[in-house]
């Protein structure tokens, strides 16, 4: 098989490391070889941060670049837009609507782009756009916006259910297990 | 069983698979999580020191008393070890000493992007260099075997991306091999004499162990189908068989000193052109033409930054991938203090009084970022106390508008020695402490100020106003950065005042999990006459909405710093 990609894209602190934990750990159970790769330190602090999981027969390169993600799971709209391209060719991008702004806005040096789900589209990208933030806090925890959209990635993935609630299961810590589980089915039944 | 794993944790998964006992470290980016995730194991004793050289010294003192030992650091911790290492080099050790050291190519979290290569072949000891997580773990216990077999140091080189990614790895068991501790002055003690008797013994080693490396498997020669050679290691290695697969062949070099000179030799021999694949600085490339051989690099391969699989086919292959781009201008989003830093408040005390400030290595490199633009150099660990001194000396001008500012695990790193410069001798500096509690940028590691060892349990605590007070500071005085009345008339009184003195900006890291957060502040959109007072503290949890001040409540912790600029008393504490 073919090395697949996924790139996990947020800003620093809003828990992409959870949503490539549990990506790997789902991927190794389905027997792949997977690479993970994470961003710590100082690019963590509000920064853009972006995480690799890839899988396949044999993966080389933990990291991906332009042209090669099959999905882009992105936690903020304006990280989705800047790493575009690094989609491939008919990939995906799977993206919580919420706005953030970055320092160069809030000080007025730069502008939050409009429309961009709608400019994103016009450029011929597959984009799968959702309020995750709102479907959290429906599922009972703000914090649970990287399980919704993980929950939301399972349309395009051919793994069974059962193998996402036992990785689910796996990694989450068992308090937090009951809103996260209710988080991946509000995501996996959003505007479905 | 097979599990994935970070590759700093399976360093440590390999050192306490090999019997390491003792660990002191001190933490930086990327190869922190190694002595974090060893400290998991109750069978390993582990320590943060207060700095890479105290780590390395320690390291050593518990290898000469028989035990397996480690310590690990980043890139530049090397330069502050270096003299404890060179020298060791030459007494060799007792049982196993390995060090670990972490490159950052492409300086994802750091101030420069050296190759720590050139220390392996400057101190004379051997470095292995894995790729992945699985090399990570083999790797650890085979340099405590070549540590004890060839009587030397052994450094793992980490990289960002061998450091930082997960791969597929399969542990084994633990197994503590012990040495008694022997006397043996001509071995340990460095003076000339005896340090004259090993030199020559350091050479015979790295001779016997470039013999080794002949034949080691951990030099590997990959055989593919075309008449081109690359000789590569590290992540790099992974780059070039992701765009390269069975169609080259591959000399995989898992030491990097000393290089094997036959095996070279011999991969070269059938190769129509050969290319070296090496991050950074051109060192197998160089070693390659010190042989004769005619090779690729640096010509074709860039040395800043680091290498990705893109890179390698569009610079070797002339080949790149299709993508998509938007015709949008998508800001960018750096690094910011977070929402509640308690280094906000003073650095925009520093920035309003106009000050010259000469940082430091920290989260509070960030007060370097617009708006505050405060800090005005930062170049490593503990400079800013030792520059501000070379500053107000040259020129005593300085001295009222100069400040030092350093938080309180880098003072503890190397900012007690400048301070003791300015003590002795008596330029008019102010420096000020930036107490959070914790050393923040690496992810909160303890650190002697803070009153917990590394596995968070109660230990010695330094007081900082008693040692400042000690080295004969008069004006030790402590602020909270929440507070700015109180910043500024501090700030202005001992910029004002005519002797040495150290301000201590204290509070906690409002990510500490113990620090607890006051609800948001509440903007008045009635009140509020959008004059921006606010924004100049470049609070990511505010921003103007049509022309007021908005509060996001999921980032705000309340620490009220914004609401004391408002005039009009449209921030509201609650």
């Amino acid at each position: 098989m073919e090395t697949k990609n996924v790139m996990i894209v947020g800003v620093g602190g809003q828990g992409s490391l959870l949503a490539s934990k549990l990506l790997g750990h789902l991927l190794l159970g389905c027997g792949y070889d997977v690479k993970v790769s994470e961003v710590h330190g100082m690019s963590q602090r509000g920064g853009s941060v972006v995480t690799y999981v890839r899988w396949g027969d044999r993966v080389y390169s933990p990291v991906i670049d332009k042209g090669e993600a099959d999905f882009i799971v992105s936690f903020e709209l304006l990280e989705a837009a800047r790493y575009v391209p690094y989609l491939k060719k008919g990939g995906v991008i799977v993206t919580n609507t919420q706005q953030i702004d970055p320092m160069p806005v809030i000080t007025g040096a730069a502008a939050y782009p409009e429309s961009l789900v709608e400019t994103m589209k016009a450029a011929g990208v597959n984009v799968d756009a959702l309020d995750c933030l709102a479907l959290a806090e429906e599922a009972g925890s703000l914090k649970a916006v990287n399980i919704v959209l993980l929950g939301r990635l399972t349309h395009y993935f051919d793994i069974p259910e059962e193998k996402w609630l036992a990785s689910l299961e796996a990694i989450v810590p068992p308090k937090f297990l009951e809103i996260n589980k209710k988080a991946f089915e509000i995501g996996k039944n959003a505007g479905v | 069983m097979k599990e994935l794993m970070l590759g700093n944790k399976a360093a440590a998964r390999g050192l306490w698979e090999a019997g390491c006992s003792f660990i002191s470290s001190y933490p930086g980016t990327p190869s922190t999580e190694i002595t974090e995730e060893a400290a998991k194991f109750p069978e390993i004793y582990c320590e943060w020191a207060p700095n890479e050289k105290v780590a390395m010294e320690a390291a050593f003192g518990a290898c000469l008393a028989g035990k397996r030992a480690f310590c690990g650091m980043k890139h530049v911790g090397l330069n502050v070890a270096a003299d404890p290492l060179y020298t060791m080099s030459y007494t060799g050790v007792n049982a196993g000493l390995v060090i670990a050291v972490a490159d950052d190519a492409g300086m994802h979290s750091s101030q420069n992007e050296q190759d720590s290569r050139h220390h392996a072949i400057a101190a004379k000891v051997p470095m292995l260099e894995p790729s992945d997580s699985a090399e990570a773990l083999l790797f650890a216990k085979l340099a405590y075997e070549l540590s004890e077999k060839y009587d030397t140091p052994v450094i793992l080189k980490m990289c960002t991306r061998v450091a930082h990614s997960q791969s597929v790895v399969e542990p084994g068991e633990r197994d503590v091999p012990e040495k008694a501790y022997e006397k043996n002055i001509a071995k340990y003690v460095m003076m000339p004499g005896n340090a004259k008797r090993r030199h020559p013994i350091v050479e015979q080693r790295m001779a016997d162990l470039a013999a080794w490396a002949e034949t080691a498997s951990v030099n590997r020669v990959e055989r593919g189908t075309g008449k081109t050679g690359i000789i590569t290691s590290s992540t790099s290695y992974q780059y070039v068989k992701e765009v390269f697969g069975d169609t080259v062949s591959v000399l995989k070099l898992g030491m990097v000193n000393p290089l094997p000179e036959k095996l070279i030799r011999d991969f070269a021999a059938g190769m129509e052109e050969l290319i070296v694949v090496e991050e950074l600085d051109p060192i197998i490339e160089n070693y390659c033409r010190s042989l004769g051989l005619n090779v690729h690099g640096k010509d074709k391969l860039p040395i800043v930054d680091e290498f990705s699989q893109g890179l390698l086919a569009e610079k070797l292959c002339n080949e790149t991938k299709e993508s998509v781009s938007l015709d949008v201008n998508v800001p960018v989003r750096p690094p910011v203090m977070c929402a509640g830093c308690p280094h906000r408040g003073l650095f925009y005390t520093l920035s309003k009084n106009k000050c010259t400030v000469l940082g430091d290595i920290g989260c509070y490199t960030l007060g370097a970022v617009a708006p505050l633009s405060a800090i005005e150099m930062t170049l490593c660990m503990g400079a800013s106390v030792s520059a501000a001194h070379g500053f107000n000396k040259a020129d005593p001008s300085n001295e009222s508008r100069t400040v030092a500012v350093i938080g309180d695990s880098t003072f503890m790193h190397s900012g007690m020695t400048g301070l003791a410069n300015i003590a002795y001798n008596q330029s008019n500096s102010t420096v000020i402490i930036l107490d959070n509690s914790i050393t923040g940028m690496t992810g909160h590691q303890q650190n002697p100020t803070t009153g917990f060892n590394l596995r968070g349990d109660p230990a010695g605590k330094i007081d900082l106003e008693a040692l400042c007070t000690a080295m004969g500071f008069r004006r030790v005085r402590v602020v909270d950065p929440y507070n700015l009345k109180e910043c500024d008339a501090a700030l202005k009184e001992e910029l004002a005042a005519n002797e040495p003195s150290v301000i201590i900006s204290r509070r906690p890291c409002a990510l500490l999990k113990y620090v607890k957060h006051k609800p948001p502040v509440k903007a008045d959109p009635e009140k509020c006459r959008g004059c921006k007072a606010c924004m100049r503290i470049g609070c990511p949890a505010i921003s103007m909405k049509n022309g007021k001040a908005v509060i996001d409540n999921t980032l705000c912790v309340g620490c009220g710093v914004c609401a004391q600029l408002c005039a009009f008393g449209a921030l509201c504490e609650n």
